[in-house]
């Protein structure tokens, strides 16, 4: 158990090294470089003074040798500064990934209840009324872009029915508990909506097929009630596909969070590193894109012990 | 299947098209992703009758109600909003069939290759394609359409092009819908690998190149189907999101995504304007994956009838 921890860490600290120079030569790649954007406001700046610049901040070297400087200055956590935000990059980061992972771990766990729910209620009774439904509503969750979904959400509950807020986090003077939830109602449903479609549709696939297994008959042949048949016989079983294909869709699950962030004015990381791309933000976009990386490859790690955890037959 | 067909063999297409067919949801979603199709094709014609122009801006007629010559009113800038519709949902379906084939190219070559050589290279390919899976891919699609060509040795004149920026999306979402297709080309050429008239191939000296093109991808082919048609639909949908923040598709060219572009303001000003581009994104993405699922029903050798 322990060698299989240790082995996935270093696999996953790999990647993110791997990703990291990706990263960092995309972001070299981007329009531009902190320079211009320095002499952008001092049109008297000659190309004497632009190349002094560079070789100053050392951007007239190799992009490995670059690449070397940064990573060692980053392993001592020092990211460097946000030039939109004129603050060292990790004060600027750490609220923003608190408030995503606020707006991610609640859709998720709502999405994830709800996916059961109607999964296992679809699976009981394939090709049914039910299943009919259910079925539907999860091809509309896959097939709805997710910002209209935020879109039409803001037209029909915030400006018709003036019910909730359609942006940021919390009401100017106010900032209390119920004003915070108020403000996340609706981005946590659009996330939640958005995922429940594809989650519901393994969980009904893996029902489907557990409940066809020789274990459950048995189960009903000696007499269980159909409850138990189902909650404890058939759907423990049923997870252990489900709960890997869910953790593997945290990556998409911040790819949402990023459109949700920015149609309803969030500032997590998703909108964070919207905004630092459009303002070539190159440190904060860097770092950002690192720590949506990390968080991800974490969660998929989490998913790996669940695995060994749901199914005793995987001696980890 | 009914006896009285029995006595004619039925080809294995011939019946998957009957067990299509028998699928209601796959055929409806058929018929409206035809009416899709003739909706878009329509768009020059249908300008040409209006006698407008879904170019040119008007400021004077912002947000114009619908009208004879406008059916649907006009768009923030005074442009017909049906037409552009119309050809913004010509790019939209161009971008996503055109992406699918890249993508699908590119799932084919890495699946095929891994499948076939096995050993190291496998272990490769197929963490990389995992690691692919589990990225955040949406930020990463955002750096990478915000690239500057020039710095990648593009001349300026092509970098700023009406083209460059097409066949820009068309290959960013390529890059990330790649990873399904060559998984399930792994698994079929695994066992296709080891079948007798593969490897005869290979001991009267086929060479790994030909063996793969000429014994293999034929038969990888038939399985695909299904995954390919459910591409489009996440394509489609990733061109949306790109064009929507802006970094895809870009104006003047309308796309059903950049169309939305300053939705926020739409959703007080003109609330419909706001409805009508996503909603065709929504029946176009739905449409395809029922027909997706009609098609796993048809090739499932396991469905009935």
């Amino acid at each position: 158990m322990k060698k299989f921890i240790l082995a996935r860490c270093w696999q996953a600290a790999l990647v993110l090294l791997v990703m990291s120079f990706v990263i960092y030569s995309l972001i070299g790649l981007m329009p531009g470089d902190p320079i211009d954007v320095m002499i952008a406001s001092n049109p008297g700046a000659t190309p004497d003074v632009v190349a002094h610049l560079r070789a100053i901040y050392g951007l007239d070297q190799p992009i490995l040798l670059r690449y070397a400087h940064w990573l060692l200055a980053a392993v001592q956590g020092d990211f460097g500064y946000s030039r939109t935000h004129s603050q060292p990059v990790m004060v600027v980061l750490l609220p923003a990934l608190w408030q995503t992972c606020k707006l991610m771990l609640t859709s998720f766990v709502a999405s994830v209840v709800l996916a059961f729910a109607l999964g296992v209620c679809a699976a009981l009774k394939p090709g049914g009324i039910a299943d009919g439904i259910i079925s539907l509503f999860a091809f509309a969750g896959i097939s709805v872009p997710v910002f209209w979904l935020a879109l039409v959400l803001i037209l029909i509950v915030a400006v018709n029915w003036h019910a909730l807020p359609a942006s940021g986090i919390s009401t100017v003077g106010d900032g209390g508990l119920w004003d915070q939830v108020r403000h996340l109602i609706l981005p946590v449903t659009t996330l939640a909506l958005a995922n429940t479609g594809q989650f519901t549709r393994f969980v009904r696939a893996a029902m489907i097929e557990t409940l066809r297994m020789d274990h459950v008959r048995t189960a009903r042949a000696k007499g269980a009630g159909e409850g138990r048949v189902v909650l404890i016989h058939a759907l423990r079983n049923a997870m252990i596909p489900v709960v890997t294909v869910m953790a593997l869709s945290f990556g998409s699950l911040f790819s949402g969070a990023l459109i949700t962030e920015t149609m309803f004015a969030q500032p997590g990381m998703g909108k964070m590193i919207y905004d630092a791309i459009l303002g070539n933000d190159f440190n904060l976009a860097l770092t950002g894109l690192l720590f949506a990386t990390l968080v991800t490859l974490l969660s998929n790690l989490l998913a790996d012990l669940a695995y060994g955890w749901l199914d005793p037959r995987i001696s980890l | 299947m009914s006896a009285t067909t029995t006595d004619r063999a039925v080809s294995p297409w011939r019946l998957r098209w009957r067990r299509f067919r028998g699928h209601r949801a796959g055929m409806g979603s058929l018929v409206v992703l035809a009416l899709l199709v003739i909706f878009v094709a329509a768009a020059t014609p249908v300008a040409h009758y209006l006698g407008v122009d879904p170019y040119e801006t008007d400021l004077l007629s912002q947000y114009g109600p619908p009208s004879a010559a406008h059916p649907l009113g006009t768009d923030d800038a005074g442009r017909d909003e049906l037409v552009r519709l119309m050809l913004g949902g010509q790019i939209s379906l161009l971008v996503g069939v055109l992406a699918t084939l890249v993508g699908t190219l590119i799932g084919l070559t890495v699946g095929v290759v891994s499948g076939y050589f096995g050993k190291r290279l496998d272990a490769v390919l197929m963490r990389f394609t995992d690691g692919m899976i589990a990225l955040p891919l949406l930020p990463l699609l955002i750096v990478l359409a915000a690239l500057d060509l020039t710095k990648l040795g593009f001349s300026a004149e092509f970098a700023h092009s009406g083209a460059a920026g097409f066949w820009r999306v068309v290959v960013i979402v390529a890059l990330v819908d790649w990873t399904g297709i060559a998984r399930l080309t792994r698994a079929a050429t695994l066992s296709l690998r080891e079948r007798d008239y593969v490897r005869s191939a290979r001991a009267s000296g086929g060479r790994a190149g030909y063996i793969m093109t000429a014994h293999i991808l034929p038969n990888v082919a038939t399985p695909l189907i299904v995954a390919v048609t459910l591409t489009v639909g996440r394509v489609i949908l990733f061109e949306s999101v790109l064009s929507f923040l802006g970094f895809g598709i870009v104006a003047p060219t309308p796309s059903w995504g950049n169309m939305l572009n300053n939705a926020q303001e739409l959703v007080t000003t003109a609330p419909a304007l706001a409805i009508y581009p996503g909603l065709l994104i929504f029946i176009t993405v739905i449409a395809v994956n029922f027909v997706g699922d009609g098609l796993q029903h048809a090739f499932d050798p396991r469905s009935e009838r």
